[in-house]
């Protein structure tokens, strides 16, 4: 935990994005997480994805739930809107903020405890009903807050920091998504910003449910030889499925990668995905390619990172549930109570 | 601030452009020309052309190079910074590396925010001498250097917070060294009584020396007594810091002046060291200087007359002459005198007069008036009395290169009125008094020929220093000066090899007091320069004795030295630690640290995560790392908040003090 404020000065050439904003402007509190965690980088990561886009932090809810994962919020977009919410509930809340409001992006920061264990059912419907969110999964396979016993997502055999062996097989959070339906899927590593951050931006500009599971070493629990889950086994086991380019609409697509191996994936508003395929064999489109993908690199000990699997025709939940797209707190009390002619008129024609 | 290219030295903007690695050979390390200002916006318009200049040049050096090998030269990586080099960290604290006596300015300004006062004092009088003078004094060669300059505008006011530490100190006398019981022997001459040559009598006498200061003036002290007013460095001041040399054993010839140094090096002294200044002020032969004589004087032998108390008035109209800070110090003291029209006149442009900023300030502050563009054509006589000078004006042109020629303007000539002419046009040297026959060699400019490490000139047992080495410069130097001078002496009179120089001394130690202590004060003040107290002006120009800046009080200390970003404190890195987490890329406030891939200078500096585009300025640079990377470390704006070490999970970033202590003769 830092005490020291973090000051104020930044660089004097620090360059300012077309809403004539810093980077520095993106950030929140100063972090209260151990030095060194997985989370602090994935929330620079956030940040920097935020002011690529040179999103407004006031279009943006920042929603959590509990655990190391879910104080992370507070460490980026500090003039963003936010619900810390109660234990694996996240989604419920997502879910009821993304009906009452459209408008905004949401945010969903959560970890492996808050997913894969106690909101596990929470998280699955979030993906089944294509909730309209982009949901970050800060998994590091421990219980930090609780001093590092195993979550959900710790692999079989992995052993924790006092030596005891995991027997419990792991739930694959991002496999489960792809079969439930999510229409954007990446894995990501919390110490790779060059290929979290263009993720981050694209995961942000899809509409639907988009998952992002990234690996973030818990310096404190899980960061021991051993453990799966550790900065030197991720670096060292990561498999990158395809580099990504995320082409804002408008912009010029700048990118060099060889013919053949490019992929360009339209996205709602006209913005490019722009994908290398790394490997011959994958194909982010092919569902079926990226859950036997998943299972094959789990069987040899890789960690599949990149796009995972991108669905750009799926339908979000307003568009499958038909819902006005007005925000309710824009409508006025003359359409919310529209008088008893108007019900008298609803009763008469259920007759 | 756009200052690309551009940086300040001695009060003036300079271009300057890095000389890719492969053709430093030709062209040395980077291509640099003073522009004759200190205006930025003065800068910034002629930078383009002298840019331009220098890049077609190391564009066709390239070219060369290119012919001679066939091909570009293969690529190259930038070298893994050695840390052992105590210049390395010693360039990081910016103020330190810029004074000439390398005083340790951030671990004196530490102890004044604790109030140590009396350890502030010492860790000054150790290195330059003169602190309680400096304070009030210096040129501040640091302040312009200051990182705060970079990262927040003005710098600390380092130069007040040295007199801070002045004033409030308690009793030194015990802490001074004494002359040991027994001398060693050895007798030194010091010709020339300022802070030259009592530097060097005081890091002798420690040494056992018998030294002897003959003096031409009836009191020690040179040019710190003669030619800068009480109104800016109290009597007793000065007094008080000569004196502390004098009583340590000092034996002293007053009312002496050598006339001839052939004769006098037939006397038995092992070693004459020349601290003479550069005493002689420039004259201006223009029509009617002869017949006007009477009320033309020459700048600085009016401040001299007027510290010994031979004048004590002046003429009620009085013009000063020149742009420096003798011009400066003549006009407040011709008011002081009771003149009632003064004006300083300048031939060059304002933004190119020669004074520091701040005399500048404090004249205009008294109202005085600076005529800029004014070339002297005559002085106006009746009566074989001045009444007035006449000039041309003119028009400061400048060709590509930046040199600057004054043009005359169409305009009248202009007149204006007046009753004395103080003339403050620069200084000489005068070394009538050493014989050319010798074998005391002397080059350029009628100069003797100094080594500039040794000091040593041609005569092995005569040695130089000061204004009397190089030309005019400030006390500041003159102290550094004598420290090498003492140290060449000493080896010379006990027969070792002068040009083995020794090395300063260096420390580095952690500061990390526990989980999340540090010990040093690391929170970035955001509070402005504070501005130095100053006496009632009425009452001011009513004498030559009342010092005009008060100083700063305690808690106005305080709060400046709070100011200071402690830049000793160095970000120490360990590659074998480091698990390359990014903790610290994240969390550094001005972007210093990468972690990137290792490549030619000039890539890097345009690769890092903002450009590091201040070449004055290193990068640190890691052994690689074991994901083929190398963390590089962009010293020119790092804060020294120690926030990259706070969030290091395994100590690789660690914040540790660097102290270096300039090689004295006794250390």
């Amino acid at each position: 935990m830092t005490y020291i404020v973090k000051p104020v000065n930044h660089h004097p050439n620090l360059e300012k994005n077309s809403l004539g904003l810093t980077r520095r402007d993106y950030e929140g509190t100063i972090s209260t997480l151990c030095a060194g965690c997985g989370h602090d980088s994935i929330s620079a990561a956030v940040i920097e994805a935020c002011y690529d886009l040179s999103l407004a932090s006031d279009q943006i809810a920042k929603l959590s739930g509990i655990g190391c994962s879910s104080k992370s919020p507070s460490y980026f977009l500090n003039q963003a809107h936010g619900f810390n919410s109660v234990h694996g509930r996240m989604p419920s809340v997502a879910t009821g903020a993304n009906l009452g409001n459209q408008d905004l992006l949401y945010l969903g920061v959560s970890g492996d405890g808050d997913t894969a264990g106690i909101g596990i059912g929470q998280f699955m419907h979030a993906a089944r009903r294509q909730l309209n969110i982009t949901y970050i999964v800060e998994n590091n396979g421990t219980y930090g807050l609780t001093k590092g016993q195993f979550s959900a997502t710790n692999d079989q055999g992995s052993k924790s920091k006092y030596g005891e062996e995991n027997v419990l097989a792991p739930i694959d959070l991002a496999a489960m998504a792809i079969q439930l339906g999510a229409g954007f899927v990446g894995r990501s590593f919390s110490g790779d910003k060059d290929q979290l951050v263009p993720l981050l931006k694209a995961a942000m500009k899809f509409k639907g449910f988009s998952l992002i599971d990234i690996i973030s070493p818990c310096v404190t629990f899980n960061n021991h030889a051993g453990s799966t889950k550790s900065y030197d086994h991720i670096r060292e086991h990561n498999e990158s499925v395809s580099s990504l380019d995320f082409v804002p609409i408008g912009q010029e697509i700048k990118t060099s990668y060889k013919e053949g191996s490019k992929v360009d994936v339209p996205l709602h508003d006209g913005a490019i995905l722009t994908l290398e395929k790394l490997s011959k064999k994958y194909d982010p489109l092919d569902k079926g390619l990226a859950v036997q993908s998943l299972n094959e690199a789990e069987k040899n000990g890789k960690v599949l990172t990149g796009l995972l699997y991108i669905n750009p025709e799926v339908k979000d939940h307003a568009e499958i549930l038909n819902i006005a797209d007005t925000p309710l707190n824009q409508f006025s009390d003359q359409e919310l109570c529209p008088g008893s002619d108007k019900l008298n008129k609803v009763n008469s024609s259920l007759n | 601030m756009d200052t690309k290219y551009l940086f300040k030295r001695h009060n003036t903007y300079w271009v300057k452009v890095a000389v890719p690695k492969d053709l430093r050979k030709e062209l040395g390390f980077d291509l640099r020309t003073s522009l004759h200002t200190h205006e930025l916006s003065e800068a910034q318009k002629l930078r383009e052309a002298v840019v331009a200049d220098f890049k077609s040049q190391i564009f066709a050096a390239k070219e060369n190079l290119k012919d001679s090998n066939g091909k570009n030269s293969i690529k190259t990586f930038m070298p893994v910074t050695d840390t052992s080099d105590p210049q390395y960290y010693h360039k990081v604290v910016d103020c330190q590396y810029a004074c000439p006596a390398h005083t340790p300015v951030p671990e004196y300004i530490r102890k004044i925010s604790q109030n140590e006062y009396t350890e502030a004092y010492m860790i000054n009088w150790e290195s330059n001498v003169f602190p309680g003078i400096l304070g009030r004094t210096c040129d501040r060669p640091c302040e312009p250097a200051c990182r705060r300059t970079r990262t927040h505008e003005k710098p600390v006011a380092i130069c007040r917070l040295k007199r801070v530490a002045a004033d409030f100190k308690d009793d030194v006398s015990d802490l001074l060294p004494k002359a040991p019981e027994k001398s060693n022997g050895k007798k030194i001459a010091l010709i020339g009584g300022g802070p030259a040559s009592l530097t060097v009598a005081r890091d002798l006498i420690v040494m056992g020396y018998e030294c002897t200061l003959f003096e031409k003036d009836p009191q020690a002290g040179g040019l710190m007594r003669t030619n800068i007013p009480s109104f800016r460095l109290p009597v007793e001041v000065l007094d008080a810091e000569v004196d502390q040399i004098l009583n340590m054993g000092l034996k002293t010839k007053f009312n002496s002046e050598i006339t001839s140094l052939k004769d006098f090096l037939k006397e038995d002294f092992d070693a004459v060291f020349v601290g003479t200044g550069a005493p002689k002020g420039k004259d201006l032969n223009i029509e009617g200087r002869k017949e006007a004589e009477a009320n033309i004087h020459i700048g600085i032998d009016f401040l001299t007359s007027i510290a010994f108390e031979h004048i004590d008035s002046i003429g009620k109209k009085v013009i000063v002459l020149g742009g420096g800070n003798t011009a400066m110090d003549c006009c407040r003291s011709s008011l002081r005198l009771g003149a009632e029209d003064v004006k300083v006149v300048v031939r060059s442009p304002f933004s190119q007069m020669k004074a520091s900023e701040w005399e500048i300030e404090d004249a205009m502050e008294e109202n005085i008036p600076i005529l800029e563009n004014h070339v002297p054509k005559k002085f106006i006589h009746e009566a074989g009395r001045l009444v007035g000078m006449e000039f041309q004006k003119v028009e400061a042109v400048f060709d590509k290169k930046g040199n600057r020629s004054l043009v005359p303007t169409s305009e009248d000539p202009v007149m204006l009125e007046c009753d004395d002419v103080l003339v403050a046009i620069g200084q000489d040297n005068s070394f009538e008094w050493i014989e050319r026959d010798i074998g005391l060699e002397f080059g350029e400019w009628d100069m003797p020929v100094v080594n500039p490490t040794t000091f040593q000139s041609s005569h092995p047992k005569v040695f130089f220093g000061g204004d009397a080495a190089w030309g005019p410069e400030n006390i500041i130097w003159a102290a550094a000066h004598g420290h090498q001078a003492a140290i060449s002496i000493h080896k010379f009179c006990q027969n070792e090899d002068i040009n083995d120089r020794p090395s300063p001394g260096t420390n580095l130690v952690s500061q990390k007091m526990g989980l999340h202590e540090w010990s040093y004060d690391n929170d970035i003040s955001q509070a402005k320069r504070f501005l130095v107290p100053k006496a009632d002006q009425d009452t001011a120009l009513k004498s030559l004795k009342i010092e005009v800046e008060k100083g700063f009080d305690p808690s106005l200390a305080m709060e400046e030295a709070q100011r200071c970003l402690n830049c000793d404190v160095q970000t120490v890195f360990s590659e074998s630690l480091c698990i390359e987490c990014d903790a610290c890329v994240d969390i550094c406030p001005t972007d210093c640290i990468n972690f990137m891939f290792n490549g030619p200078e000039d890539e890097v500096r345009q690769n890092t995560r903002i450009p590091a585009l201040n070449i004055e300025q290193d990068l640190l640079i890691s052994k690689i790392l074991p994901t083929k990377r190398t963390m590089i470390k962009d010293e020119d704006v790092c804060l020294h908040c120690g926030l990259c070490a706070e969030r290091c999970p395994t100590g690789a970033w660690d914040m540790q003090t660097f102290l270096y202590e300039e090689a004295k003769v006794y250390s």
